[in-house]
């Protein structure tokens, strides 16, 4: 069918809003039935406005040995209601607002650079190339807050199989959709886009980075980077692109957006380390998130806790110097 | 204005300004102070204590624009005062919730995070400001030295700003508005006394 113009579009045919938005109603109903499995306290923050347009489905997961054990999982309100995705606005509650107009389906990644030869993988294909596994992570952002997620997704080292890459493939690139219409935002933040992040390829290979596609039992809501995302535990929060729609496996460190923006503040490996502190605050605490204000206040862990899978990666290597 | 106006516009004006620590004292008993209440907290102390500090030098450009606004002046000192109380909020916030009273912890920051160096001496300049804010200061001062000493309140804000600009990242630009609130406050301030200057000067060459 060939692209009309808008004009030509009989007005019969455009939806309304008023429809649009009972159809939304509709989904999220349907979705919160779906969940209602899931306890009746998440139920409400399903169920609740703010988080009703966002219509997830629910994911079947297997029980997984990296998931960390002895912490309790922040609540599924603040997790989606408190982010940092500039490309829907700075604020914190702006990712829950405005993240509606992403559309994540049709949606695929992208696989190029240093591989055998370039492939596309359908989101459905990428979710169903491996059981789900359900992860429990401590989060940690740089900007000394943190949470406990329950993250659904398999080790990326899985789908690196599957894109057969060369062995002159030294580091991997993430690369996060920009798409002025769907976020506007990112014309008023001034930063390089397309968000770019970057891991070493031992780093990429390691049991913990975790290709995400859900949490809290079911797909991504979309400020938390749906449909598609990395999650590295034992890095700041930023290192975790969302939102992918490019992989590249490059020979050479790759550009990471934060780092370019402020290169003293922001290193390329920004592991956790609570002996380096950011120029601008200390990283010895953080404010673990939905706790009471008094007792906000706990200490950093190396390597976010994660320091027996990750701390070989990084002998012999000067942190202070590499943060 | 008469002066149980005055009195009147006081009682009225007081609780106004206790209304945004209410605000937070309502949301820290509903638990309502959202995802991360220690950075709740700060943003609005701090928010508020540069809206105070801004609003209280607007107090003399706008009095200016018309004789029938002289009783505004008698509200600065208090507006003055409450921009001391929420930037003592504020740095309590740090001193308690951020730093957990560990001195050793908080001169290393002084010393090394310009943004709270910034911080420290836009809150030494309020300091000395509400110490000598009772008439007696005045008199024990000297009007002339006194109003000297309280030009400080532009210090202050000059440095508050500036520490509100250190604070946010690379990129963004959200200090933009009480950036230009305070450049107009201190350009009327500039052309009104050079106007006066001209004045005085033509008052000169006429006698």
């Amino acid at each position: 069918m060939p692209i009309r113009k808008p004009s030509d579009i009989p007005s019969s045919e455009i939806t309304t809003k008023s429809d649009y938005m009972d159809r939304r109603k509709f989904m999220a109903a349907a979705a919160a039935v779906g969940v209602a499995a899931l306890g009746a306290d998440r139920l409400e923050n399903i169920a609740s406005p703010r988080e009703a347009v966002h219509a997830t489905e629910k994911l079947a997961t297997v029980p997984s040995k990296y998931s960390t054990t002895g912490v309790t999982p922040t609540s599924f309100e603040d997790i989606t209601t408190y982010n940092n995705f500039y490309e829907f606005g700075t604020g914190k509650a702006d990712p829950s607002r405005n993240a509606w107009r992403l559309k994540t389906s049709p949606w695929s990644v992208k696989v190029e650079g240093e591989v055998k030869s370039k492939k596309e993988f359908d989101i459905d294909a990428l979710m169903k190339m491996h059981p789900l596994e359900e992860r429990v992570y401590r989060h940690r952002c740089v900007e000394a807050w943190s949470m406990v997620i329950p993250w659904i997704g398999y080790s990326f080292s899985e789908f690196i199989k599957q894109c057969e890459p060369l062995s002159s493939a030294r580091y991997v690139q993430f690369i996060s959709l920009e798409n002025m219409k769907e976020e506007p935002w990112i014309a008023s933040v001034n930063l390089d886009w397309p968000y770019s992040e970057g891991l070493r390829m031992d780093e990429a290979m390691n049991p913990l980075t975790l290709f995400t596609f859900g949490l809290y039992g079911q797909t991504l809501p979309n400020q938390d980077g749906a449909p598609v995302r990395i999650v590295l535990p034992w890095k700041y929060g930023f290192k975790s692109a969302k939102s992918l729609v490019k992989i590249r496996f490059v020979k050479r460190q790759p550009r990471t957006t934060w780092n370019e923006s402020a290169p003293n503040e922001y290193g390329f490996y920004s592991n956790v380390n609570p002996n380096v502190d950011h120029p601008r605050w200390s990283q010895k605490y953080e404010r673990v998130i939905g706790a009471p204000f008094w007792k906000a206040r706990q200490p950093t862990l190396m390597f976010n806790g994660y320091g027996d899978q990750v701390a070989s990666m990084y002998t012999g290597m000067n942190l202070r110097k590499n943060f | 204005m008469s002066r149980r106006l005055l009195v009147a516009l006081k009682f009225v004006v007081f609780p106004a300004c206790m209304v945004p620590l209410g605000v937070l004292v309502y949301q820290g008993f509903t638990n309502t102070l959202g995802p991360d209440p220690v950075a709740t907290i700060t943003h609005a102390t701090g928010f508020w204590t540069l809206y105070f500090l801004l609003i209280s030098l607007a107090i003399t450009p706008v009095r200016r624009l018309s004789s029938r606004l002289v009783w505004l002046i008698r509200f600065r000192r208090m507006l003055g005062l409450f921009a001391f109380f929420y930037a003592t909020l504020h740095l309590t916030t740090y001193v308690w919730l951020f730093s957990g009273f560990d001195a050793h912890e908080m001169a290393h920051d002084i010393g090394k995070r310009p943004f709270i160096t910034m911080g420290m001496l836009g809150y030494a300049c309020l300091f000395a400001l509400a110490a000598t804010s009772t008439a007696w200061s005045i008199r024990k001062l000297g009007g002339r030295r006194w109003t000297m000493l309280h030009r400080l309140a532009y210090v202050a804000a000059a440095a508050g700003v500036i520490h509100y600009w250190w604070i946010v990242k690379t990129g963004v630009r959200t200090p933009w508005k009480v950036t230009v609130v305070l450049a107009v406050l201190l350009l009327a301030r500039a052309v009104w006394s050079a106007k006066e200057t001209l004045r005085k000067r033509k008052v000169a060459v006429a006698a």
